[in-house]
């Protein structure tokens, strides 16, 4: 009787001092170990991030945030985060306009349209393509994607060239720029946000649906009215989670972008660049200074992560009261 | 009951055939692989004059321009003196410079020289003694196209320098013309392909570019690309797919790509008697007509891009051993002065050419291995 009393979640005031047992203390030394874990790893990466930056940064000849050039091994070094910042949330944006409704309709279509003989199969390969390691998915876009990517290209560029962004300054060039690479991108986030959507959307209360049911409404209407208002905060943060990794794509980005210091509004144009594809071309080669520079660039993907991520929180702080699944 | 059996075993077979094609195709890619950069016949009279030294566990880091050389190299090696392992780790030449001042490896593979400042870094590591280069591994650079229809293209420094900087952008310039009278160039737009990692690649490529044609070149120079337009594929590999597969690029990259992908390479018109091609024997004339420049006991080179001496391909790079003069570490030091000694032998260098690589003429050959044996 004790126990069950104890144990629940909100346990009624009682004078009497609960009872602890071995396995509590454990439970609680290793669950707080755990908790503290996090944050010493947290502050650990961030200070050695910061000292080895702060360096780097201080002996760059131009601005670090408005040069285009990453040239750390010349002597006076001279590099700069503008391309690559700007290549990073293009194409994460990319990635996110194109996967966040894909993903939300494939959840949606597991939970709530698809036959059961066809759901879970789905819902297995989903899975099974976020299983796959992002080289894969590098070799085939660069070999696969690319060249077939061309034709769309060229039809973008054709009739929606007036809009600037998709004006292909060399029609002749190969598709390795932003635009694929948030393509890219987006295909390799879909499963991340489906998985997680799903298993909100598996979460809406059961009542909530018959409520509408009851009240007349058709299977769009309960979605619309029950389902997504509940789920919106998991969508948030599911997508979140897929933006953590678009943001931090590496192989892939390496292998599909061709990677120049140009910023260009042209997403179609093979020029641009993304951190981590910088960091992964340019550490092998690079010098004690020169990894030093790479890490100062590590530092602001790292402070765009953290401040995407605190913006994500306090738009699901702001909608709690739908959502009882991830407050 | 009986229906849940057979998709089972269904799936079963699908499952095996999916494997079984993996397999098959696996196999076929390691057959490739053997195919295109195996060692020469000669490996195994190589291993025969092989004078070994005191067991050891050597460690070296660096180049990866080095690395099929080193492969050949430690296998012939290790095979000949058992007991002593050889473990060369091509991390990039900046990597195995960086492990070399640390103290973590008995040598490093360089793409190029050291700096004065790393010089300085070395006397920590080398008691009495500081780091030196040897130079051992030479090599051309390639310049690959792809035109179909044109063969024997002909381009010359300043032509280069100008396609690479975007200020050429059309396959029928009259500069390009000019060079190739006798081919039938498309109008098309020209994709100049570069390296988007820093590599002593596309340093001594933009060395040459500068070296032999300065006023088209307004670059400083170094592993990072500096040129604005063109596009980019990471290392040599994925240079050589691109131009591979686009109709009108162009790029560099070392010789073994362009024999192991088929892609046609640039002649180059240096002012000698005919346009010189990138081989193996043209690089090594290019490196006996380079000057020393190392003081003491470095070897650096110096390469004369300007040659217009005839059958020297100017394109051509040099990579170097990095050791200590003195104060090696003494459980190592006899075991790298041996391996050291064999890759000098003309034994070592004579294997190379097959790999595209380019064996140090003789001059400078005998002054390396006079080196090998005075470290300590």
């Amino acid at each position: 009787m004790d126990i069950v009393n104890t144990s629940g979640e909100h346990p009624p005031p009682s004078r009497q001092p609960a009872v602890t047992r071995p396995g509590d203390r454990v439970f609680l030394g290793l669950s707080r170990g755990s908790g503290i874990l996090l944050l010493v790893i947290m502050a650990a990466i961030a200070v050695f991030l910061t000292v080895r930056a702060i360096h780097a940064i201080s002996l760059d000849h131009s601005n670090f945030f408005t040069t285009f050039e990453w040239n750390a091994s010349l002597t006076p070094p001279s590099f700069g985060i503008a391309v690559l910042a700007y290549g990073t949330v293009v194409s994460s944006l990319i990635a996110m306009i194109i996967a966040v409704p894909v993903s939300v309709g494939i959840a949606l279509f597991i939970t709530h349209y698809a036959p059961r003989r066809l759901a879970s199969p789905l819902a297995y390969l989903v899975d099974l393509l976020a299983a796959v390691p992002s080289i894969v998915y590098g070799l085939w876009g660069g070999l696969y994607l690319v060249p077939h990517l061309q034709g769309l290209n060229l039809w973008l560029n054709e009739y929606l060239s007036w809009t600037g962004i998709f004006h292909k300054s060399d029609p002749s060039s190969a598709a390795r720029s932003l635009f694929t690479v948030g393509i890219l991108l987006a295909i390799m986030i879909v499963p991340i946000i489906t998985n997680v959507s799903r298993e909100v959307f598996r979460q809406v209360p059961r009542a909530h649906e018959e409520a509408a049911l009851a009240l007349g409404a058709t299977r769009w209407e309960v979605v619309r009215m029950s389902v997504l208002p509940f789920a919106r905060s998991g969508i948030i943060s599911a997508s979140m989670l897929g933006l953590g990794r678009a943001l931090g794509e590496t192989m892939a980005v390496a292998t599909v972008l061709s990677a120049s210091p140009v910023l260009s509004l042209r997403l179609l144009d093979p020029v641009g660049g993304t951190f981590a594809q910088n960091i992964a071309a340019k550490f092998a080669e690079a010098d004690n200074f020169g990894r030093d520079a790479l890490i100062a660039s590590g530092l602001v993907l790292f402070v765009i992560t953290l401040l995407v991520n605190g913006a994500a929180r306090l738009i699901i702080a702001r909608r709690k009261e739908y959502s009882g699944a991830n407050a | 009951m009986k229906l849940t059996r057979k998709t089972g075993l269904r799936s079963l077979a699908v499952g095996a055939i999916a494997v079984s094609s993996a397999l098959v195709l696996t196999a076929c890619g390691s057959d490739n692989n053997s195919g295109s950069s195996s060692p020469s016949g000669g490996s195994s009279n190589a291993a025969a004059s092989i004078k070994c030294g005191s067991k050891a566990n050597l460690l070296a880091s660096g180049s990866t321009a080095q690395k099929n050389a080193m492969d050949v190299w430690v296998k012939n090696y290790m095979q000949a003196c058992s007991g002593t392992q050889i473990n060369y780790k091509p991390t990039g030449s900046g990597a195995g410079v960086t492990e070399f001042l640390q103290g973590s490896t008995a040598f490093a593979g360089s793409d190029s020289a050291l700096k004065a400042d790393e010089v300085t870094k070395s006397k920590a590591v080398c008691k009495g003694g500081q780091g030196i280069d040897l130079p051992m591994v030479g090599g051309p650079i390639a310049v690959g196209y792809n035109l179909p229809g044109v063969d024997n293209l002909v381009l010359d420094a300043p032509t280069l320098a100008k396609i690479f900087n975007s200020q050429i952008v059309k396959w029928d310039d009259p500069a390009i013309k000019k060079l190739n009278p006798n081919a039938k160039l498309p109008s098309t737009s020209i994709q100049a392909f570069h390296r988007s990692d820093e590599s002593g690649t596309t340093d001594n490529f933009t060395k040459y570019l500068k070296g032999a044609a300065a006023s088209d070149w307004p670059y400083s120079g170094g592993k990072a690309w500096q040129a604005k337009n063109g596009q980019s594929a990471p290392q040599s590999s994925g240079v050589a797919a691109q131009v591979k597969q686009t109709a009108g690029a162009i790029g560099y990259f070392e010789l073994s790509y362009a024999t192991a992908s088929n892609i046609p390479t640039v002649k180059i018109d240096t002012g000698a008697s005919a346009p010189v091609a990138a081989t193996s024997d043209a690089a090594s004339k290019m490196i006996a007509d380079a000057k020393v420049v190392g003081t003491g006991n470095d070897l650096a080179l110096k390469l004369n891009y300007a040659t217009k001496a005839d059958g020297a391909y100017p394109i051509t790079l040099v990579t170097y051993e990095i050791a200590c003069d003195k104060g090696n570490k003494p459980d190592t030091l006899d075991a790298t002065k041996a391996f050291l000694n064999y890759i000098a032998s003309d034994d070592g260098q004579k294997g190379l050419s097959s790999q595209g690589y380019a064996p140090l003429p003789a001059e400078i050959a005998t002054k390396v291995r006079s080196e090998i044996s005075s470290l300590s």
